[in-house]
């Protein structure tokens, strides 16, 4: 396993006495987008959330197994959180920039972890802009607030905040459910594109989108994985009887 | 037809109450700008009061309130929001914090007569800080910490989960998360509740009566040197403020022109708190903008 490669084993989350993630153990692929499929509740946020140990905030959950990155299990409690979070990208469901100037909201992080110097910050926020197909649209206000971005923009910019800090690895929590048709269409385009550098892993509800930009699909159901496999093979041909009836829309 | 005209009912009822209110507070400040507008000058705002004779002013009571101000804000706003982020940020969610919650609101509806005996006896007297304007601040703070406190909990726990988990996420440590990303989105609640401390400040008579005292030494304002008995910046001198000398001069006024005086002086205090008010929502605009961006 390389440097940078993502894996659970047995990954168990609780949530005081209840189990909400059942000792899943996955291998994530590098460089490549794994998208995680259920009906709500089945444990998939949670478990997304544990991969850069957000689930620290929320008072009574508690995690049981190891979060390989590398050779670093991060369920370690000594690892450093802060560090180990700036080498991991998220973005939520709702579009959550900072009430910052465009600029600032993705200048803020690389100042925070050392970049100083104008010029080597302007050279960021074009970079993440442009990754982003987001620099031909606020280039002439990247003064204004990232709040008067409409909601599709919003989201390119919070994925343009988390490239900015150079993480190597993406989570996104739905990220297209809060929005319209076309900027779903342009998110998912740019999920396509950052596969070619970041290990990307996707929370969504809506299953057409897991076919159209994932590389490999898990399906979780009462928090247990019940199956994870290519994505052409999960929505052709599931080898599991739930799989089938939860992709073909028969529950959930 | 009947939920409608319940509907109109209570439409009518919310305007009559909203109404009525505003009517009270209009008579309110018209009542006292009029009686008191016409006893305000230059001469009155600056001059110092006279004993038994026509024609004092209020020049050290206006310093001593604005003076006073600015004391308690230093200790208190600091204390307020420290303690605020804690409760908010820091403090897990168990029996001690509840109890401290607790506390925090009895405190802040705590007589402020109380409030100042106990002033009397703690800071007066056991830290020998006399009858002072640190004395009257120390007090005043007792008074308003609580709501502070409160409020700035308040404000944090409102911001919104994911601008902290985002700030989290980016690699921030958790202070830089609460004091770049949340405090900004905090801060013009937390500048209301700084604004309506300070009010308290203005207003307050009965919590500086033992505490700050009710006199004001001959005060040489050309003489700016804090550590000096008669210098207006020395906070260990005792310093009468508006409200008090309000409270005296009707209760006990010897001037021949006390009702005029006591009435200029309302007007004037009802108008500092106006301009303060403004100036203070002003300024926090300014400073959110700022660290915002936004418009």
């Amino acid at each position: 396993m390389s440097a940078q490669g993502l894996s659970t084993n047995n990954l168990s989350v609780f949530y005081g006495e209840k189990q909400a993630v059942k000792k899943v153990s996955m291998d994530f692929e590098e460089r490549s987008v794994t998208a995680l499929i259920g009906p709500s509740g089945c444990g998939k946020s949670t478990f997304l959330r544990s991969l850069n140990r957000m689930n620290d905030l929320i008072s009574g959950a508690r995690i049981e197994g190891e979060v390989w990155i590398g050779d670093k299990n991060i369920c370690d409690p000594h690892t450093d959180v802060v560090r180990l979070r700036q080498r991991i990208g998220m973005v939520w469901q709702k579009p959550n920039p900072f009430h910052k100037s465009i600029y600032e909201n993705i200048a803020f992080g690389p100042r925070y972890h050392g970049v100083k110097g104008r010029k080597q910050l302007d050279e960021i926020v074009e970079t993440c802009l442009r990754k982003t197909a987001l620099w031909d649209e606020v280039k002439d206000r990247l003064s204004q607030s990232g709040l008067a971005l409409s909601g599709g923009q919003q989201q390119r910019l919070c994925i343009a905040r988390s490239l900015a800090v150079q993480p190597n690895i993406l989570l996104m929590d739905e990220p297209a459910s809060a929005l319209d048709p076309v900027s779903t269409a342009k998110i998912e385009e740019l999920i396509s594109e950052l596969k070619k550098d970041y290990t990307i892993v996707i929370v969504t509800h809506n299953m057409q989108q897991a076919a159209r930009v994932s590389d490999r699909t898990a399906f979780f159901f009462l928090g247990d994985l019940i199956e994870y496999d290519d994505t052409q093979k999960m929505f052709t041909n599931p080898s599991k009887k739930s799989t089938d009836d939860y992709i073909s829309g028969r529950f959930g | 037809m009947r939920a409608k005209t319940v509907d109109r009912i209570a439409t009518a009822i919310i305007i009559c109450v909203a109404g009525f209110i505003m009517l009270v507070l209009a008579a309110l400040l018209g009542y006292l700008l009029v009686r008191g507008l016409k006893h305000i000058s230059f001469d009155f705002l600056t001059s110092a009061p006279q004993a038994i004779k026509v024609g004092g002013g209020i020049g050290p009571q206006l310093f001593n309130s604005l003076f006073l101000l600015v004391l308690t804000m230093i200790i208190t706003v600091p204390l307020g929001i420290g303690a605020g982020i804690y409760m908010s940020e820091y403090a897990k969610d168990n029996k001690l914090t509840a109890f401290i919650r607790l506390i925090v609101e009895v405190l802040s509806s705590f007589p402020s007569i109380v409030i100042g005996l106990f002033g009397l006896l703690v800071i007066v007297n056991t830290f020998g800080f006399g009858y002072s304007l640190l004395s009257g601040a120390l007090a005043l703070t007792v008074f308003n910490l609580p709501m502070m406190v409160r409020l700035t909990e308040q404000s944090l726990r409102n911001v919104p989960k994911e601008q902290k988990e985002a700030g989290l996420a980016l690699g921030l440590s958790r202070w830089k998360t609460i004091s770049s990303i949340m405090i900004p989105v905090a801060l013009p609640s937390i500048v209301t509740g700084s604004i309506l401390a300070a009010g308290r400040v203005f207003g307050e008579a009965a919590a500086l009566l033992f505490t700050a005292g009710m006199s004001s030494p001959r005060l040489d304002f050309t003489n700016w040197n804090p550590l000096s008995p008669t210098s207006p910046l020395n906070p260990m001198r005792p310093a009468e403020t508006l409200a008090v000398h309000i409270w005296k001069i009707n209760s006990e006024g010897l001037a021949p022109d006390a009702p005029e005086i006591a009435a200029g002086a309302s007007a004037v205090l009802v108008i500092m708190v106006l301009l303060f008010n403004l100036g203070a929502r002003w300024f926090g605009r300014v400073v959110y903008r700022k660290l915002t961006a936004s418009k």
